[in-house]
């Protein structure tokens, strides 16, 4: 293999090129980026640098000498286009191809939006700088979706002084995600403060002068933040013969055709560590799956190693840190096992059939949390844990 | 090698600890500790690890 192509310039697309190189390929590696910069580190978007307390130079996930060291043929500002998996070519948007003998997939995802114009979302360095000139005391700022994502933005533009609105579809935020008691507790800390959360709401549109929700009733914003997730960027594979379902989809190895992996936010993947096929849209993750990716496309057939990683995330929110490990998805039982949810400092464990699948901390030390990884790695019994509040293995 | 830590970028996320933790601590707030600067040759690909899998990007392995 001497041409490898890996499409995404993020921590993903950065992570496969870095590990690329630590497994000793010297061959050639074209980096391609849609996004004008340098590899650029996202989770710090909705938190410090929204809140004007980091510039963009703070985020560069690499120094230039460590790019340059990498020896890469760095395409940024160019999209791909198209993948011709026969002739083994990437297309770009700047009509240039890019020949490869083996391809790595990190094209990430964009946020879904609403119909209508003006609306901000945060994906990007642009987006977030963007909206914190927008930002300030007395603001009205309505954000749509109270995902994590929402959340920290509406932490942030609180204590910038915004009056800040934020509308949510589902009965209980983040339900889906951390279970009902835990989506209850983390909707409160926004409402103690004096956010106008308000669940159950519908909006269809973004209009001048705000939202319209499902009910024809308006809500007056200066300034519109729409986080509802978002969706894998999939539609330049169209056509290419790769199978594309909520994402990339890839076996255990992260491998969705000979010589082509995917990683990072775009990748579905089959995780035998919980049985089931996930998309992960976690920083971590990104990072993990792209070595993950880079490792098996160089290894040997027989050598190559399953990803069967522990998601690992947090989220920032006032004064309040959020870690979790595991996928706590589609759980069947939440139990607190350390302190006290009204407290807001608490572990709690998350059941999946009859193991432990997942753990959710906050204000907790972090160290705490760290031993729950093992547990959920090793498919550790859930009655033995809950009942000693502590996990068997230890790190 | 040398391990550089900036620990006000770090985000407590211990993932460097469980990538090398020969190398890395954390206090009582989750905060990345440095237990060595210099790694030697037995330590680094762990260590590389780390700086990989650092949510934060804030550890850089350098030529001492």
């Amino acid at each position: 293999m001497r041409r490898i192509a890996v499409v995404g310039a993020s921590a993903a697309g950065l992570s496969a090129a870095e590990a690329l190189r630590r497994q000793g390929y010297d061959g050639a590696i074209t980096l391609i980026g849609e996004e004008p910069e340098p590899p650029y580190d996202r989770p710090p978007l909705s938190k410090q640098v929204l809140a004007g307390e980091w510039e963009r130079d703070r985020l560069a996930l690499r120094t230039p000498a460590d790019l340059a060291a990498l020896d890469l043929d760095l395409r940024l500002g160019v999209a791909a286009k198209g993948l011709e998996l026969g002739s083994r070519t990437v297309e770009l948007g700047d009509g240039s191809e890019v020949p490869y003998d083996g391809l790595i997939i990190a094209t990430g995802v964009r946020p879904r939006r609403l119909p209508g114009e003006g609306a901000h979302v945060l994906r990007t360095l642009d987006d977030a700088l963007t909206l914190r000139e927008r930002l300030s005391a007395g603001q009205r700022l309505v954000v749509v979706g109270a995902g994590f994502l929402g959340a920290e933005a509406a932490a942030v533009a609180w204590r910038l002084g915004a009056e800040v609105t934020v509308l949510e579809p589902a009965a209980v935020p983040l339900a889906h995600a951390v279970g009902a008691e835990g989506g209850r507790m983390l909707a409160q800390v926004h409402v103690d403060r004096g956010v106008d959360l308000r669940c159950g709401v519908t909006v269809t549109e973004v209009t001048e002068d705000g939202v319209r929700l499902a009910g024809g009733e308006e809500i007056e914003a200066d300034e519109v933040l729409v986080a509802i997730g978002s969706l894998p960027n999939t539609e330049w594979l169209e056509g290419s013969g790769l199978t594309v379902g909520d994402g990339l989809v890839c076996d255990q190895y992260c491998e969705a055709a000979k010589n082509v992996y995917a990683a990072g936010d775009v990748a579905r993947w089959y995780n035998p560590l919980f049985g089931t096929s996930m998309r992960i849209e976690h920083r971590t993750n990104a990072a993990e799956q792209g070595m993950a990716a880079a490792r098996n496309l160089l290894a040997a057939e027989g050598a190559r190693k399953p990803f069967a990683p522990v998601p690992y995330f947090w989220s920032d929110q006032y004064d309040m840190k959020i870690q979790a490990y595991g996928f706590l998805r589609g759980h069947d039982e939440v139990a607190v096992v350390e302190g006290d949810l009204a407290q807001r400092r608490f572990v709690a464990g998350y059941r999946t059939d009859d193991r432990v699948s997942g753990v959710l901390a906050v204000g907790m030390p972090p160290k705490a949390i760290r031993r729950w990884r093992q547990a959920i790695a090793t498919g550790a019994a859930w009655r033995e844990t809950v009942r000693t509040g502590v996990p068997a293995a230890d790190v | 090698m040398k391990v550089e830590l900036e620990a006000d970028k770090c985000v407590a996320s211990g993932q460097c600890v469980v990538a090398a933790m020969d190398v890395f601590d954390q206090d009582d707030e989750g905060i990345a500790i440095l237990l060595t600067e210099e790694v030697g040759d037995d330590q680094v690909d762990d260590v590389r690890e780390a700086v990989a899998v650092c949510p934060a990007a804030a550890i850089r392995l350098v030529q001492a």
